[in-house]
């Protein structure tokens, strides 16, 4: 059992570049995606909201088969890695969208109003008032989205990504010992998400606006 | 200063036609819902107006250079609307540092000044949320005032603060209008009208019912409509609060 520990744990660090990529090509895609549904015109809108109900809808699985499996059909063969990469990041924007989205409509009409009455141009006004305020809001909802992408990460075992439960997996068809080994990864996913939950709160602690409350208008 | 304002058959603003010289101090009474604010808000497009042109300093004002114009036109809130995650001098410069592209040395130093003159150097580093509403309200006026703006538009400002506090805004708006500032007030305040005020102008549904000084107006309107409301407004907010 101890020395399944180290591979379980090269297993882990799979798990972690998976979630981080995931997260990152979700926000990257979520924030334009947000964007326009807040301030978008009526065709961005549109686009932006089927892209989101799509995303939201498909299973985690279903996709990963079909960016996996699917996609060389048609001549696009990813790497697992990245194939898991894209469907984890693809589903999260969807998701990660929404938070933003919230976010921005939960930051005062008068704020945009007074930005535009000193002169500021929209994206402006969006720039250095209404994004920084809905970045605060926007902290608690993200560590939850954080915490499923990472559990979700675990996915990646179905397309052979040898991340933290196909280590385990391995380990088990060697030893046959699955409870112990499942225990294992279930304290390592609990160990990761615990840490992740503590950075991201005290980076809400850090950006708190003395005397207002953030988490109030977030329900 | 040239401010002509005309709608056509818009619902709340049915045809305004209003002029401000420069250092003159209008305030417009009248009932809510009659237009006032919307009528503020057209002024610098933050509200598009369905009809007319206003001009200032003999340049329209079009939605196209809005946001240049905006910057000469100060525009003081009934809620403050303080930006909620910048101090009180952050609050003061963001406009010079991001909209005039003053370094943060000037804007800070413009900034200060501004907050000196409403009596808050001690608080520029507290946050809105640390601020009671007349502190608030004073700071919003020194965020309009960095901007060195050519004309301050005032919609309702101590209406929703509480009484004790309504008087430490309005010294700093008689201040200000003393000092040749040129302003466009609505209110309700009528001892401030009385006190600081060139005109007098008593809008309803959409209209400007008449216009006056205020020993003219106060002492003797010209309709009844005008007599009627100043009389209610008098028995609920008191005649003289300084």
């Amino acid at each position: 059992m101890v020395e399944s520990l180290p591979i379980l744990l090269k297993g882990a660090l799979v798990t972690i570049e998976l979630t981080l990529a995931g997260l990152a090509l979700g926000l990257v895609i979520a924030v334009p995606v947000s964007f326009f549904q807040v301030y978008g015109a009526r065709v961005p809108r549109l686009v932006c909201s089927i892209y989101e109900k799509t995303f939201r809808s498909v299973p985690l699985l279903v996709l990963l088969m079909l960016i996996f499996y699917g996609l060389p059909e048609v001549g696009v063969r990813l790497d697992p890695f990245f194939a898991c990469v894209l469907g984890l990041g693809l589903r999260s924007s969807a998701y990660q969208s929404q938070i933003f989205r919230g976010a921005i409509l939960s930051v005062g009409k008068g704020q945009t109003v007074a930005a535009l009455s000193i002169g500021m141009t929209r994206f402006q006004t969006f720039r250095y008032i209404v994004f920084p305020q809905a970045l605060r809001f926007s902290i608690a909802p993200w560590t939850n989205e954080l915490t499923i992408v990472l559990k979700d990460s675990s996915m990646a075992y179905a397309l052979g990504v040898v991340e933290l439960l196909r280590q385990g997996s391995y380990i088990i068809a060697r030893t046959y010992e699955p409870m112990v080994i499942f225990l294992l990864c279930a304290g390592i996913y609990l160990a990761l998400t615990i840490f992740a939950n503590r950075i991201l709160s005290f980076v809400e602690k850090k950006l708190k606006i003395p005397g207002f409350e953030t988490r109030e208008a977030v329900h | 200063m040239d401010l002509r304002k005309k709608y056509g058959t818009t619902e709340i603003l049915k045809g305004v036609s209003l002029e401000l010289k420069k250092g003159e101090t209008k305030v417009i009474i009248g009932p809510s819902g009659t237009g006032k604010s919307t009528l503020l808000l057209c002024i610098n497009r933050l509200v598009e107006p369905d009809s007319g042109k206003v001009f200032l300093e003999g340049e329209e004002i079009t939605s196209k250079n809005a946001h240049k114009m905006r910057q000469k036109i100060g525009f003081v809130f009934q809620d403050f609307n303080l930006f909620n995650h910048l101090t009180a001098l952050d609050n003061v410069r963001i406009g010079l540092i991001k909209v005039q592209k003053l370094s943060k040395d000037e804007a800070t130093e413009i900034a200060m000044e501004q907050l000196k003159k409403v009596g808050l150097a001690d608080k520029a580093h507290l946050y809105p949320s640390q601020l009671s509403g007349g502190q608030k309200q004073r700071v919003a006026i020194a965020r309009a005032l960095a901007m060195r703006p050519k004309l301050i538009l005032f919609d309702e400002p101590t209406s929703a603060l509480d009484p004790e506090l309504i008087g430490e805004v309005l010294s700093v708006m008689i201040d200000l209008a003393k000092s040749g500032m040129t302003m466009l007030v609505v209110t309700h305040e009528l001892g401030f009208a009385r006190s600081v005020a060139d005109e007098i102008v008593f809008m309803e549904n959409g209209l400007i019912v008449e216009q006056g000084p205020p020993s003219e107006i106060f002492t003797n309107p010209k309709t009844e409509r005008t007599r009627q409301f100043l009389r209610r407004l008098t028995e609920l907010y008191g005649e003289e609060r300084k």
